[in-house]
């Protein structure tokens, strides 16, 4: 098992364009780290430069103890899984698992030993001498899993291997990923968008936003203490609702549109304006301990079944509340709801600093054993 | 992954030497075409001065401007007439579904193992009897038809999403206007290319005009520059090299510019 | 009806390269092979017919046997050599360099020379005299080569010619090729730790199997249709070493005014350059691989 430490590391392109600023991270070994973040926000060039397929232009790589800047690929002993598969489309599966111990000159005995246990773990052996444009979505997607286990590396670096997936193999692919992860004991970083990948298969996540780290944790304290509004509205769907606000004496006002009475700390009275943010699953109809009501007009309803998320304006902005259960209710009918003020959170306006966390979440139960 | 600074090295020194062995009988001929004929004999590299009387010479010892002229207007026709044949032959393999449609894919296909130089003899006589030796038409009609451009376009044409053609019908578009409006705008670059590529090969071809041109009336630079070589043969080796340096330009110019474009059009059409 | 109406819309596109092709290519194609078994005047009217008297006639004849023989010659020396220093110059011109633009382009830039214009260049090159390949013998205290003079060397010097003529085209078409090839296939190897000969063989040359496929078969056909390098360079000589059958077909037809026999050489040429296609494609079913 293998660490893996950025300190000060920075990409730029042809001297202008820079795409990384100051990353430090330690991820550890065993660990299953996710690089999450919208898109072109630096997450692949990141695992890239972990690769060594990119170079880096500022800061140290480490892998355990070693320097590894100008190590090539190869003898960072990793292993990467691509966004495509770059599966060799001339090769037969077998072939493909094999290329790697093939170049590194192992005995044909032991490739095929290996090749067979791997196939066997990720139920490929039916499918050993097949092309690669023989196969369905999913069993590429296995075949490049198998490429990257086949080797014995104790990195593996994933681009964005469930993206070309439809949605139901998809999630089966989350738990089997996760699942292979953790029987092997491999360091694991896995790039992807999407945010319910991060939160469902990491153990720590970072987000990343045009090249700079938002915030590292793990996925269950992200969403409850979310470090500034960006990663406040990206983790979380629908996501948290956010909207710019003015403190006067009498009260916290969103666009001229009362939302709370101004029982704050004093904490807050230096800021005249700040971001108050609440999630759509705090925002209830019925009126509870320090709840404070807002009359609201129904733009939108969506009946999940489950839940019905609906949506009104708050000043100009549309914010959403999720209600468990069915409702029957319709567009333009005018509502009550309740928004508790221990819900909010509260970001500085200019820096986006977090200043107050929502009081209400983080109390886990525990299920006991029956 | 960065390449090592003696790598590097070694490959500019590499590609520097293919150019200079690649290019030099250009460039030579280039140099050559500035020298006088005592610094020709004498077999010199580098002319002594950049001096035009040789490009003076060729101009008027060969209506050369008359054959430049003629190439142009030809290798601009075969041009257009290859671009809208192929194209229309192109669009209806494509998006009309018609019986026997691959067969006469085959067929149009099959031409292109036909070596042009196996028709000419009857196609000599054609023209002939068209009344057509000496003209533009003669030199350029029988070209119009080009299985591999019809190939090419077709390839392009087929990543055309079809939903495409259909919401065009449900809208009432015709299917011509769908063709001339939606189809061929959207395959610019496989037509650059084929054009290019027409307007090339057009430029340089030189058994066809060298069998139906019997006068300088409509005769090409290519004929021009074996008149040229034979009239000039072992006199004057300047004036030659200014008539191949005036003929190599337009398509070193055109081929410069479109390199690229010709490079990724052209392959494209090689392996699908 | 709508099948009907299909088909009719259909021809209408199809018809001006149906037309052109009948005209200018079936047509004629007939013509020749008929004319083949014919004596003809002058105009090129079949007067006699004589069977297969005309390919009797070319297969005894020492002039054409020869020629068959210098052609597949030729074909030999140029086709070959000429991928090779192609695919070297586009595996050269693949690489991530700064500038690398400019070496493609002077790479390619023999396509833009017409097929005249080279030939009288390398007239000059040739020059027994004041060429540059006799100076540079001569620097080198090496005996003179009469290069399309002797017939020991003229088909090679031709040949070398038209190598030369061709790498443009070729080099385009499978630089073309090797960009086309997923750039993560060499990430992915990278990280396996292959190197390059490795990549080369078990990727590149794979996968670049399509496009080497394509320019042998066009440098095939290209080859047996070489034409205005033989009428410039050598008009077929010293002694018919270099008269390759184009060059011969159109002597004998516009030359000699033989057109029966000229007809039934051309019906020989397309006879060959389609066995050698469909031996292509038989060959390179089993080899290329398509995605």
């Amino acid at each position: 098992m293998k660490q893996v430490s950025l300190n000060n590391v920075v990409k730029t392109y042809d001297k202008q364009t820079t795409v990384l600023h100051n990353i430090n991270v330690t991820i550890e070994a065993g660990e299953f780290f996710v690089l999450v973040g919208p898109s072109g926000c630096g997450k692949s060039t990141m695992l890239r430069m972990i690769a060594g397929l990119e170079d880096i232009t500022a800061g140290e790589m480490y892998i355990d103890e070693q320097v590894v800047n100008d190590l090539p690929p190869v003898k960072r002993e990793l292993s990467m899984v691509f966004q495509n598969y770059a599966l060799y489309p001339h090769l037969t599966v077998a072939q493909n698992i094999s290329f790697g111990l093939h170049a590194k000159k192992m005995s044909k005995a032991t490739i095929q030993q290996r090749v067979e246990d791997v196939a066997k773990t990720l139920q490929l052996t039916a499918y050993l001498t097949r092309k690669p444009r023989e196969l369905s979505g999913g069993q590429r997607q296995r075949v490049a899993l198998a490429r990257a286990i086949v080797s014995d590396a104790k990195i593996c670096l994933m681009d964005e291997p469930l993206s070309n997936l439809d949605a139901k193999l998809r999630t089966h692919m989350r738990a089997e990923i996760k699942q292979l992860q953790r029987k092997l004991g491999i360091t694991m970083i896995y790039v992807t968008h999407d945010q319910i990948e991060a939160m469902t298969m990491g153990d720590r996540i970072m987000i990343l936003h045009e090249g700079e780290i938002q915030q590292i944790g793990k996925p269950i304290d992200i969403y409850n203490y979310p470090a500034n509004p960006f990663v406040a509205t990206f983790i979380g769907s629908p996501p948290m609702n956010i909207a710019p606000a003015t403190i006067r004496a009498d009260g916290f006002f969103i666009d001229e549109q009362f939302i709370l009475p101004n029982e704050m700390n004093e904490r807050f009275t230096k800021h005249h304006t700040l971001v108050m943010g609440i999630r759509p699953e705090h925002i209830t109809h019925i009126k509870t301990k320090n709840a404070h009501p807002l009359p609201i007009t129904l733009r939108n309803i969506e009946l999940l079944g489950t839940e019905t998320i609906i949506s009104f304006a708050v000043g100009t902005h549309t914010w959403h509340a999720r209600m468990p259960g069915q409702w029957a209710l319709d567009v333009g009918q005018h509502l009550t709801v309740y928004l508790p003020s221990d819900a909010f959170y509260y970001y500085d306006a200019q820096t986006g600093e977090l200043l107050k966390k929502a009081t209400i979440v983080g109390h886990f139960e525990r299920l006991g054993d029956l | 992954m960065k390449k090592t600074y003696l790598h590097r090295v070694s490959l500019y020194l590499l590609l520097t030497f293919c150019a200079l062995l690649l290019f030099f009988p250009i460039i030579y001929a280039f140099f050559i075409s500035f020298m006088t004929n005592t610094e020709v004999m004498s077999g010199k590299l580098l002319p002594q001065t950049f001096d035009l009387s040789n490009y003076y010479k060729v101009f008027e010892r060969l209506p050369l401007v008359t054959f430049l002229i003629n190439s142009f207007i030809v290798s601009c026709t075969v041009m257009l007439g290859q671009l809208i044949v192929s194209s229309l032959a192109a669009y209806a393999f494509v998006f009309i579904p018609f019986k026997g449609r691959d067969l006469l894919f085959f067929i149009f296909v099959s031409t292109m193992m036909i070596p042009w130089e196996a028709t000419m003899i009857p196609n000599f006589f054609i023209i002939q009897k068209l009344d057509w030796l000496n003209t533009y038409q003669g030199l350029s009609l029988p070209f119009f038809a080009l299985a591999f451009g019809t190939f090419l376009l077709r390839q392009h044409f087929k990543t055309i999403p079809y939903e495409l053609y259909e919401a065009s019908r449900v809208v009432g578009l015709s299917r011509f206007a769908f063709f001339w409006r939606i189809v061929l705008p959207m395959s610019k670059t496989s037509l650059v290319t084929l054009g290019a590529y027409g307007f090339l090969t057009t430029w340089n071809m030189y058994l066809w005009p060298l069998l139906i041109t019997t006068n300088d009336s409509v005769r090409t630079v290519q004929i021009g520059l074996k008149q040229l070589q034979s009239q000039e043969l072992g006199t004057d080796w300047g004036v030659v090299m200014a008539g191949v340096v005036v003929v190599i330009i337009p398509t070193l110019l055109l081929l410069f510019i479109g390199q690229k474009q010709l490079q990724k059009g052209l392959s494209q059409g090689a392996i699908k | 009806m709508k099948q009907l109406t299909h088909m009719r819309s259909a021809l209408l596109y199809l018809l001006p390269s149906l037309i052109l092709f009948t005209v200018f290519i079936f047509y004629p194609m007939f013509r020749t092979l008929y004319l083949s078994f014919f004596l003809t005047d002058a105009k090129g009217n079949a007067s006699v017919a004589v069977g297969l008297d005309n390919y009797i006639h070319l297969f005894t004849s020492s002039q054409f046997l020869n020629s068959m023989k210098a052609t597949l010659l030729f074909v030999l020396y140029t086709v070959p050599l000429g991928i090779v220093i192609a695919l070297f110059l586009a595996l050269l011109a693949n690489e991530k360099l700064k500038g690398i633009g400019f070496f493609r382009t002077i790479f390619s830039s023999t396509m833009g020379v017409s097929v005249a214009a080279s030939s009288v260049i390398w007239l000059f090159l040739f020059h027994p005299s004041i060429g540059m390949f006799n100076h540079v013998l001569q620097l080198l205290h090496l005996p003179q080569v009469q290069w399309l003079v002797d017939p020991d060397w003229a088909l090679l010097s031709v040949a070398i010619t038209t190598i030369w003529m061709n790498t443009g085209f070729s080099f385009l078409i499978i630089l073309g090729g090797l960009q086309n090839i997923d750039q993560t296939l060499y990430e992915s190897a990278q990280i396996d730790g292959a190197n390059y000969w490795y990549r080369l063989r078990r990727i590149t040359i794979p996968m670049l199997s399509p496009t080497l496929f394509f320019i042998s078969t066009i440098s095939l056909i290209n080859a047996f249709q070489t034409f205005g390098q033989i009428d410039i360079l050598t008009k077929g000589g010293p002694t018919q070493a270099t008269n390759l059958i184009v060059y011969s077909i159109y002597r004998e037809a516009f030359v000699n005014y033989q057109f029966g026999t000229a007809s039934a050489q051309a019906v020989i040429l397309f006879v060959i350059v389609l066995f050698v296609t469909i031996l292509q494609f038989k060959l390179g079913e089993k080899k290329v691989h398509y995605q």
